[in-house]
Order: structure tokens, then sequence, then C-alpha cells
């Protein structure tokens, strides 16, 4: 009796059955489809019809689903339609699909015209939306500062230097090894073009400036906020999607000092730290490429790099560091207080961390060049 | 033991045999013998860490086992190949603790996501059995487009268990299907399990702490301690028994409570 499902028509006068046999369920859901649709186009002319589900080996929703279908089909066809022979094992599923509205069916919204200027629209209004938030940010970090200040007691020090060892101790391996090897990079191509001009010690100049008011810096700034801004930001992503910073605010912890404070002291220390570091291995790294590449001697290079550069150079990347770690500290936070119930929302909000801890970091990296150039250093 | 031999049945739709789950040396399972009857209700119970979910992770194959064997719809799943497991999977539905809906899905789409994969059928048809799931889980079909955590706890393990019956499965897995509902809820979840365990002729393996759930939804109950199952048998089965965990679990205030 079971096997493949099939809805044969067997004509009585006026009266038309429609006699299902077979195995109506899931697995045959497809051939099950085609057959009801067949038999809603074959059913006209007649004004009676009989569904006969007698000699139906096994049902399931599918099946009773697309049994009832066919029946208000037929009916909506001004044609009597009945379903007949049911067994008592079938007829609470049969029922229990009954009772299901079929129009159910929503529209998806087409792409249009208007729908794109939306779209523009709010991202252009997103903008102001994302340095209001910054701001506020800012502001209440500043804030719960000025409360630590006062009650040096509600400080939290073990998560300060939980979250040091991780963006500051633990960073230093990868930060060293990329700045050296840029730094190599630099002075190799500085070496490589110079030569031809005969001013290859010119090249000492030239990566002792750069390193120390800019590369070093950025480069560490933006590796940062790959790396520890994206981990702030999916921290208290998930922190917030389990309901944990709700439980915080709750326990009359104020979030901000508790989970925000720590992690934005520790990378304003950690920063200039690391770019320091960072710094120093990319002079390493050109004086080595320097020497063993382009034939400068250690003590010339130290000479030369003694004359060239001055601590205000060293000054004018150091101070950068703090406040870039503070830029990229503050994008991480807000959006990782901004990630909806979905583990997509978490993606999209460390995906745009990254994205804007970065542009942020370029952006006040220009604004201190003006800064700088303006006041003579 | 008394309970091992009324613990095998005719035919079963699941049959474990000493199965034993380690974590580190931790023994979760020890040798645990299980039969699950075709279209039958088991309750599953056992003290908190007893490893009640560890055995229904192990049966769906989340967790490793060190010994034993397991057979479901009589696929002894270490020996079958991909497809037979598939075939297999195909068959089942989970519902877990905590709902495991893709939050990243609409209702509808995390309903629709085992048909799309297993079911050549049309977007119609998709729709239509959405909305018949909805409707048989008790939900209104505007839930359809909301996501996960737009969604009460309530609702959540109401479209979990929709989507577990997405394909019309023989067997649903059930972890502890009532925890966190209100008792009217809770009540009201109980019922459905049944209703569709008649309609559909399902069987149902549910892990469970609820004792209103065993004396009204259940038709046998399994015991879990010390990695074995302890006794297996109707809800009289266990009142009547000696063992002095079942004695305070079926005689405490609470169980009193709710035999009235």
């Amino acid at each position: 009796m079971s096997g493949d499902p099939k809805l044969e028509r067997i004509a009585q006068g006026n009266a038309l059955a429609l006699c299902a046999t077979g195995t109506w369920t899931a697995s045959f859901a497809p051939v099950l489809e085609r057959i009801v649709a067949d038999a809603e186009k074959l059913a006209g002319g007649s004004q009676s019809i009989f569904i006969d589900v007698s000699e139906i080996a096994k049902l399931d929703t599918f099946g009773a689903w697309l049994i009832e279908r066919l029946r208000r089909s037929l009916t909506q066809g001004a044609v009597e339609a009945q379903i007949a022979g049911l067994s008592a094992n079938y007829s609470s599923l049969v029922d229990e699909v009954r009772r299901v509205r079929a129009n159910a069916v929503v529209d998806r919204s087409p792409i249009t015209i208007t729908g794109m200027l939306e779209q523009i629209g709010r991202a252009v209004a997103g903008v102001a939306a994302t340095v209001a938030g910054l701001v506020d940010m800012l502001g209440a970090v500043l804030a719960a500062g000025a409360r630590t200040l006062i009650h040096p007691r509600s400080f939290r020090l073990t998560s300060t230097v939980h979250h040091m060892e991780q963006v500051c101790w633990r960073a230093v391996p990868i930060v060293v090894l990329i700045t050296f090897l840029i730094g190599c990079i630099i002075a190799q191509q500085g070496i490589f073009h110079f030569r031809r001009f005969g001013a290859d010690l010119f090249v000492v100049d030239m990566l002792g400036v750069l390193v120390l008011r800019e590369i070093g810096v950025l480069l560490v700034a933006i590796m940062v906020a790959g790396r520890s801004g994206s981990a702030y930001t999916a921290e208290l992503g998930s922190m917030k999607m389990r309901e944990e910073i709700d439980a915080l605010r709750t326990m009359g912890f104020d979030p901000i000092e508790v989970l925000v404070l720590p992690r934005m002291l520790a990378l304003v220390l950690a920063l200039p730290i690391l770019a320091f570091l960072g710094a120093m291995a990319a002079l390493y790294g050109g004086g080595l490429v320097a020497w063993l590449y382009g034939g400068v001697q250690p003590e010339a290079f130290l000479l030369r790099l003694r004359d060239a550069i001055s601590i205000d150079h060293f000054i004018v990347g150091i101070v950068k560091a703090p406040v870039m770690a503070a830029v990229i500290g503050i994008v991480a936070c807000v959006e990782g207080l901004a990630v909806q119930g979905s583990a997509e929302s978490l993606g999209q909000h460390t995906t745009s961390s990254v994205v804007k801890g970065i542009f942020f970091v370029i952006v006040m990296d220009g604004v201190f060049a003006i800064f700088f150039a303006a006041i003579g250093m | 033991m008394a309970g091992e031999i009324q613990n095998v049945v005719q035919d079963p739709i699941i049959r474990v045999r000493d199965i034993t789950v380690q974590f580190g040396t931790t023994r979760v399972l020890d040798g645990l013998n299980l039969d699950v009857e075709r279209g039958e209700i088991l309750g599953f119970v056992g003290p908190s860490g007893a490893g009640k979910s560890v055995l229904t992770r192990t049966i769906i194959g989340l967790v490793p086992k060190v010994a034993g064997s397991i057979e479901v719809f009589g696929v002894d799943l270490d020996s079958s190949s991909t497809s037979q497991r598939r075939n297999v999977e195909r068959r089942w539905g989970v519902l877990f603790q905590q709902g495991a809906l893709f939050s990243s899905l609409t209702v509808r789409q995390n309903i629709q996501f085992p048909m799309r994969e297993y079911l050549r059928v049309s977007q119609r048809l998709m729709d239509e059995i959405t909305m018949a799931k909805l409707a048989m889980v008790g939900l209104k079909p505007e839930v359809a487009e909301r996501f996960p955590s737009e969604l009460s706890g309530g609702m959540i393990k109401r479209v979990a268990l929709a989507r577990a019956l997405s394909l019309d499965p023989d067997l649903v897995f059930l972890d502890e299907p009532t925890s966190g509902l209100d008792p009217i809820g809770a009540g009201d979840f109980d019922e459905l399990v049944r209703t569709l365990q008649r309609t559909l002729g399902l069987t149902v393996f549910m892990v469970t702490h609820d004792l209103d759930s065993l004396y009204t939804a259940c038709d046998r109950i399994a015991v879990l301690g010390n990695g074995k199952i302890i006794a297996a048998g109707s809800i009289a089965d266990m009142q009547a028994s000696q063992h002095p965990w079942l004695r305070q679990y079926f005689h405490g205030k609470r169980a009193r409570a709710v035999m009235g």
C-alpha cells in the first residue's frame, strides 16, 4: 500500500472522486505539490468532488496540508468538495491543519529607488548619531573617571591589570615583529631609491623622522584597533546579548565604571608603551637593513640618527598615542554596547568597531599633523 | 536489577546499550541501557548534574562516548554511512534547552531552514507549512516575521518546537521544554506535546524536572542516577519504588502538591 503517492480521478456522473493513495509525507512533498496543482486544474466541470483519503498509507502535516489546500481551492471554484474516508488516526491532524489561515503569506518588500534613497538618508543621519554616541561615551567615561578619583576605592585595579595584560603584554610580540619588518622595508626602499643620487645616508633621516613621528604610532594604533578594539566590542557585545550588562545595572553598578573604564585605562596606558616598543623595533630593523643591505656601519647609523632627530620628534609621536587609544577604546565600547540580540548584529558591530576605529585614528593623526605644524614642532 | 528488566521493550525506536561517557576522569554515564518505545512519551528525570542532558546529547551525537552502542530507527549510529546518518537526522527533531534558534534569521526562516535543506518544495508550500506549524504550537501568524531576540521565553520554546517539527519527524528530543515557563504556559506546553504526539504519531524523549509534566504528559518515566537508569516504568511504579531519591522526588512536598 505504501509507495509513491497518487491521486486518481474516478468520474461518477455529476460527481468526481479523487482517490489518494500511497505515502503523503514530507519526503514526497515536491511530487505531491505537482499532483495537487494538476488536480486543481483538472477538477473543473463537476459539481461535487469527494477527496477519498482512505487508501493513504501514511500522512503527515505536508500531506494533510496539501489535501486541505486542494479542498480549499476546489471550494473557491464553487464546487462542493469534501474529504472522505479519513481514518481516526489522521482526522485530528487534518482538523489541526484546517484551522490554518492560508493567506498569511507575506510579500517581501521589493527594491525601489525611493527605498534606496531612504537608505542613503538613513546612513547620512547615522553619521551624526555615531558622532553623538562617541561624545556621549566620552562624557560618560570622563564622569566615571572623575567619580573614581573622588572615591578611589571603587577603582577596579584587578580588572585594569587583567586588561593591561591582554592588550599590552600579549600584544608585544606581534607589534614588535610587524614594526621591525616595516622598519626593514622602509630602510630597504629608501636605500634602493636614494642610492641613485648617492644620498644613501639620508635614509637614516627618513627612517628616524618617519618612524618616530608617524609610522610607529599610527601602525601600532591600527594594529591595536584590529586586535583589542575588536575584542572589546565582542566582549561587551556578547555580555549585552546575554543580559549581563542589565544584570550589572540592576545590582547598582554602573557598566561604564565596571566594564568600560578599566578597558579604556588599560588601552590608554598600553598604546604609548606599544608605540615606543614599536618605534624601537622599527629603528632596529631599519638599522639592520641599512648595515647589511646598504653598507651603513652601525656607528655611522647611530651618529647620523642623533643628528637627524631631536626629542621633539619622539614627543610628537608619543603624545598622539594616548589620544588614539582613547578614540579606539571609545569606538569599541560604543559599538559593543550597541549590539542587539543576534549573532549577526555582533558581527556587524565588531566589523564597524575596527573600521571606525582605524578611520578615526587616521583622522586624529591628520588633526595632530596640522596642530604640530601650526606650533612649529 | 528489576529496573533494567522493565527497561527493555519490543521494537524500540531508540536502543541504548552499555553507554559509557567520560569527561576527563569523571564518569558521567556508566554502562547505561535504555529503550524508548515507538509512539510513547518518555519522561527522563534525575538529580541535577546526573547527566540527563549528556545522555540526550550522546544519543544525538554531540557528545562522544567511550563505549557502548546506540541504535535509532534500527540504525547503529556508529557503523552507519553518512547518508544513513543524514536520513536518521532528518527523521528526528531536537528542542534545545535554550531554544538555540538562529538569531540572525526570522522565526519563519528558522522554521523553514530544515525544509530548505532537505526538501525541494516551492516557497508557497514552505510558507503555508510554516503557518501550519506556528498554529500547531499555538503561536499567531504575526510572530513569523519577528527575530528570536524579540520573542519571550515561552515563545522561543514554541518556535524551537515548531522548528524541531518542521520536517514532521518521527522522534523528538525535548531538553527541559517547560523550564522557565510559567505554570500555565508549562501546562499548555505539556498539553501541546500530548496533542502533537497524538496527531503526528510522535515519539517523544523528554528530559524534565517538571513533576506536572511527568504526571500529565508522560507515558513512561526513566530515572537516571549514578550513571545508570535506576528505575523505569509508569508513574505508579515510581511512586511505589523504595529507592531513596525516588521516594524523596515523588513523595516530597512539591510532589504531594501536584498529586493534590
